[in-house]
């Protein structure tokens, strides 16, 4: 199990990626499931530092497990929160059009991982937990 | 390391360099504007020979300068698009609104 601790600097996005996909590689995946597992940790950081925290700085933690070839990876923010958490999770919705936001980054994670699910509370935080299996590819041939 | 930026006509050509996350979209939005501002842009080009990596925030630069290209008859470029890149651009529907 590993645990990443880092503050909501939009340079941390790219950090979070390498920490990730560093702690994956034991698995010897895919690149495919690679680069899926990379662009969800990237969408769950970049909301907690746009949403959660709206530029300002907090805590962000990252904390993943791999337990028979599932891994599990939960984004933590002590941010704002999420007031209604299905709408969301719409795709194409969001709360800032005007930064460029497109309301994907859900819709990513839920495309890109086998599950997701996602806790919040307003002015208290959000967490995001996401799993997907790897290695399927070597162990069935 | 560094993303540059260079006019071919009335093309504005970006050659990405890193990764396309928020991050990087934040700065290539600005310089695009910027770019725009003094220079006669009409289209933009992305380069993606230097980058493996593009999330939602890219997708989301990239339309927004469509906008701005589109409102002056202008069009978005994309080459040298790898798999992944390729991927994010059909999953969210961008190759629809750019042209691919």
């Amino acid at each position: 199990m590993i645990r990443f601790e880092f503050d909501s600097q939009s340079e941390n996005e790219a950090m979070a990626r390498v920490v990730i996909a560093a702690y994956l590689l034991r698995e010897d995946p895919t690149l495919e499931e690679m680069a899926d597992i990379k662009t969800a940790v990237s969408e769950a950081v970049t909301n907690s530092i746009i949403h959660g925290y709206e530029e300002e700085i907090g805590k962000i933690i990252m904390e993943a497990d791999i337990e028979d070839h599932c891994l599990t990876v939960s984004v933590t923010d002590y941010g704002k929160g999420i007031q209604d958490i299905e709408k969301a999770m719409e795709p194409l919705f969001t709360t800032k059009p005007d930064k460029e936001r497109v309301g994907m980054g859900f819709a990513f994670m839920e495309a890109f991982m086998d599950e997701l699910s996602v806790e919040s509370e307003v002015n208290k935080g959000t967490k995001v937990i996401m799993k997907k299996r790897v290695n399927q590819w070597s162990k069935e041939n | 390391m560094a993303t540059s930026y260079k006019m071919q006509g009335n093309t504005l050509w970006v050659q990405l360099e890193g990764e396309l996350d928020h991050h990087l979209a934040q700065q290539v939005k600005k310089k695009c504007q910027m770019m725009m501002v003094s220079n006669p842009v009409e289209n933009i080009g992305f380069d993606f020979l230097k980058t493996d990596f593009m999330d939602s925030s890219g997708v989301g630069m990239i339309m927004g300068r469509y906008q701005e290209v589109h409102a002056i008859g202008g069009r978005i470029y994309t080459k040298n698009v790898n798999r992944n890149i390729d991927r994010i651009m059909t999953i969210s529907g961008l190759y629809k609104i750019i042209g691919q």
